[in-house]
């Protein structure tokens, strides 16, 4: 998104954009359902059925035509970004109430596609961790570690009936930033801490190379114009720099801004999240301020809040600042000095 | 019969200018003791007691307060009423009392108290006055209660939960449980589901108003076609 003049054409209509951001999940998607499982192909398929049910039941009520809503494809990126944020493997209902927080809350109340003023799937993410810590905190381990990973027809069963005879301990862990926070309360060392084997090179063994996947994903919606570099880079920076910092004056008890940028949800939220054209700052210097805070904040939450992961709150909360900042980041008109002034 | 005057006053109060749905005032009780039907429904009865009285009492000495000092004046009289609640609900609803805490001192700052004082007691007459301080007083329990339902049912699955607390151990049984086997969305008890819920609230008013008038617009249309 860029400021005008805009060339309306078939190759970027909002379908076209919506697709393109779908397309750049899928490597993501795929090195998740390698590494984790094929449960998150269940809790995408019911996000999506849950969204477009959501989207349909609101857009009848309004007395709104169906089709060019509905197929614009906005619901559906909505429902895989919530769908690649919750724990798979949660019950179905999970994923209904968040979906009902996402498209009917936090997207239609205000208006429907281009009004919202928070990016609808950290509101329904945000809802549902403060709702139910205990289902928001159980997510299927990598294949390496669980004793037994589900297969589909499992997944399907685990999620609509709760499995019955398999115990969630067979096939659940904590995240690595969960585990971090917890052993740091403790008073683990650094070191101690990642020596635990559900820590890999960087980040979390299995979770950094499905990160890598979102970075590969994102960088094919750079070169494809759908989004610009500012917010991913200033985003990713903001981590960088605020988790360096800490790192740097404590090694031995907070983590290194590798292993922030490798962990939960940092590079899917830099380039898929964050870059949201609706809730984003739109003008390329509100996009840098806007996108380095978010990661700030991010870190800040992870490292002295009380939720493992700080990219949804971080997110939403510079998302109440984006009409002042782009207020004050209006780039010069071509003609007139600086201030709108001429 | 009622006179046209009092039935103004009770439709104002309970629909019409409805403190919690129309004039959004008294926000504080409302959004934040409105997480159960019990602790909604007694902070709503002790705010519409309190201004019920203070109403009374302002309308009775209208004519004797100086003009400039009249708001000191009015806040006096509400929080000597106030604490009237405060220890009556320390000595018969002790339970209660810890579980409102701070909301029942704090009806003294409810803005909706000291605005019918000001618009209406001290400008009509005593009976007038009382009548319009407890109808905006039930108008906004109205309110509170509906809201405290919805959010306990949605966040518990129960209603009336915490009512041995204002009516003594006897009544520990008499928690419906609406939803069997429910587990809970905390989100609707938490401060996030009083404004979502009021604002449900504040729409659906909205709508039926709406209904209602284009009900009533329907013929003159019909004829203009």
């Amino acid at each position: 998104m860029n400021g005008s003049p805009y060339i309306l054409s078939e190759r970027n209509s909002v379908t076209v954009v919506m697709l393109k951001v779908l397309a750049a999940l899928v490597p993501g998607i795929i090195a998740h359902t390698w590494l984790f499982g094929p449960g998150i192909l269940v809790s995408l398929l019911l996000c999506g059925a849950f969204a477009i049910g959501f989207e349909a039941f609101i857009l009848l009520m309004r007395g709104i035509p169906l089709k060019p809503f509905l197929s614009d494809g906005s619901v559906l990126v909505t429902a895989a970004l919530l769908a690649l944020a919750l724990p798979t493997l949660a019950p179905w209902w999970l994923y209904l109430t968040g979906m009902f927080f996402a498209v009917v809350i936090a997207k239609q109340l205000y208006g429907g596609l281009g009004q919202n003023l928070f990016n609808p799937a950290m509101v329904a993410y945000a809802a549902l961790i403060v709702s139910f810590p205990v289902y928001m905190t159980q997510w299927a381990a990598p294949q390496y570690l669980a004793n037994h990973t589900p297969t589909l027809l499992e997944a399907f069963d685990l999620v609509f009936s709760g499995g019955g005879s398999i115990s969630p301990d067979a096939y659940t862990s904590a995240t690595v930033l969960d585990t971090w926070k917890t052993q740091a309360r403790l008073g683990k060392a650094v070191a101690e801490i990642r020596g635990l084997p559900i820590f890999g090179w960087a980040g979390g063994r299995g979770s950094e190379i499905v990160a890598l996947m979102y970075l590969g994903g994102g960088l094919l919606l750079l070169w494809n114009r759908v989004i610009t570099w500012h917010i991913p880079v200033a985003f990713l920076v903001g981590i960088a720099a605020t988790a360096g910092v800490l790192h740097g004056i404590e090694p031995t008890r907070h983590a290194d801004a590798l292993f922030h940028l490798l962990s939960g949800a940092a590079l899917l939220g830099a380039f898929f999240i964050a870059t949201d054209p609706v809730t984003a700052a739109s003008t390329p210097r509100g996009k840098l301020i806007y996108a380095a805070l978010a990661g700030f904040l991010t870190v800040i939450i992870r490292t002295f809040g009380g939720y493992p992961d700080g990219v949804a709150f971080a997110i939403l909360l510079t998302n109440v600042a984006v009409p002042f900042i782009d207020a004050y980041t209006q780039p010069r008109v071509f003609g007139h000095r600086n201030g709108g002034k001429t | 019969m009622l006179s046209q005057d009092a039935r103004d006053i009770i439709y104002n109060g309970l629909w019409k200018q409805n403190p919690g749905l129309v004039q959004i005032l008294g926000m504080c009780p409302t959004l934040a003791i409105s997480n159960n039907v019990v602790n909604a429904l007694s902070l709503g009865l002790a705010t519409a007691f309190v201004m019920a009285m203070s109403n009374g009492a302002v309308a009775l000495v209208r004519n004797l307060i100086p003009h400039p000092v009249r708001i000191p004046v009015f806040i006096l009289i509400i929080a000597a009423l106030v604490t009237v609640v405060d220890l009556a609900m320390d000595a018969w609803a002790h339970p209660l009392f810890l579980v409102l805490g701070i909301f029942i001192p704090l009806i003294v700052t409810n803005c909706i108290v000291l605005a019918r004082v000001e618009a209406f007691a001290s400008k009509r007459s005593t009976t007038h006055s009382i009548l319009d301080g407890a109808m905006m007083g039930l108008g906004l329990t109205g309110v509170l209660v509906t809201l405290g339902a919805v959010r306990e049912i949605i966040g518990k699955g129960t209603l009336l939960s915490g009512i041995d607390l204002a009516l003594g151990p006897m009544a520990r049984d008499w928690v419906i449980p609406i939803i069997p086997h429910y587990p809970g969305l905390l989100i609707a008890i938490l401060p996030p589901g009083a404004f979502i819920g009021l604002g449900t609230l504040i729409a659906l008013r909205n709508v039926l108003l709406e209904r209602q008038a284009s009900r009533a617009a329907r013929p003159s249309v019909v004829t203009s076609q």
